[in-house]
């Protein structure tokens, strides 16, 4: 296993579909604190859902100007009904061709597996990682760890 | 290990003795089945240890996925404001099967108050901002999800069934 990118390294820029017709590029997103939440899938169970958290605390991070995407290896149309079914109101990058490319190269992979890793970076507006979290993959690692982080880019 | 952020005071709702040598805190959603999973183990587990555990509610509404758990969390506040906390609270777990827009009115009439107030406080979002607190405190203190149970100010991140809660409080109170 490879180990998930740590601060100070500047986060490999990605063009990824965040619905079927359209592409975000994280290059675009410079100029403001950018969380990348990698998961290894939609559909987990409900109530512990880590993207279902995230969608509750949006007004927290977007009251450090930060912007969210969550990435997994899903494809976009299984995204779209996800967001759709979840209410989610950030959106979802999908690593799907070639699979799972952006993931590894934030060291965020699960070879075996085939899906990404529970990973949290927190990214300053040069788009350089100040914070990294790799969780269990069967544990939601929760937002406070990203609030502590984004506090501290504003310090 | 994930701590209680912000610490237990006579803002919250609490069963027991405040200076019981245990206290459990849950983060809960009356929407959420696994919260209504957890209801009567709670009070299983209160029965259990008797004086020595004091009892904290707060709020963690996933709002999104379960759009009655938000007027709920405020219609247990309103009952709370009235001196009716825990009726309400138990009243809402209890018949979490039929809740939805109408419910809470039911209930407060069962509990004698005012269906009105009760539609004008909804109206108004006048406990709004205390749910609101009771989130973000539960989100800085790494609630991931609900429930969540803190026991002595620690995250417990064990399995929540009878058995399980007992082993954990029986570990703070030896």
């Amino acid at each position: 296993m490879t180990a998930i990118l740590t601060p100070g390294t500047v986060a490999p820029d990605f063009s990824l579909p965040v619905a079927p017709d359209k592409q975000l590029s994280l290059s675009e997103l410079r100029g403001k604190p950018v969380i990348l939440a990698f998961y290894p899938a939609d559909w987990s169970p409900v109530c512990g859902d880590q993207m279902a958290l995230y969608n509750e605390v949006l007004p927290e991070f977007k009251s450090f100007g930060a912007e969210l995407i969550g990435i997994s290896v899903d494809g976009a149309w299984c995204h779209a009904a996800y967001a759709k079914d979840h209410h989610l109101h950030f959106s979802l990058a999908a690593d799907f061709e070639p699979k799972g490319a952006v993931s590894r190269a934030y060291g965020a992979y699960r070879e075996k597996e085939g899906f990404s890793e529970r990973a949290l970076f927190v990214l300053d507006k040069n788009g350089v990682v100040t914070w990294s979290y790799l969780s269990p993959v069967s544990v939601n690692p929760g937002a406070d760890g990203i609030l502590e982080a984004l506090e501290e880019l504003e310090k | 290990m994930s701590k209680l952020s912000l610490p237990v005071s006579d803002k919250d709702h609490r069963q027991g003795d405040p200076d019981a040598p245990c206290t459990l805190v849950e983060y809960g959603d009356y929407q959420c089945p696994s919260c209504g999973h957890a209801y009567p183990i709670v009070k299983r587990v209160q029965k259990h240890f008797g004086k020595r555990l004091s009892f904290v509610f707060r709020n963690f509404p996933l709002t999104e996925m379960h759009p009655y758990a938000e007027p709920a969390a405020e219609t247990a506040e309103f009952a709370g404001a009235h001196h009716k906390f825990w009726e309400m609270h138990d009243l809402l777990y209890e018949n979490q099967d039929r809740l939805d827009d109408a419910l809470p009115f039911q209930l407060a009439q069962q509990l004698h108050l005012d269906p009105e107030k009760l539609r004008q406080a909804l109206a108004s979002k006048e406990f709004e901002p205390r749910v609101r607190a009771d989130f973000r405190a539960g989100v800085r203190s790494g609630v991931n999800g609900t429930p969540t149970f803190f026991i002595n100010g620690q995250r417990h991140d064990g399995a929540y069934d009878f058995a399980s809660l007992v082993e954990a409080i029986d570990g703070v109170l030896v």
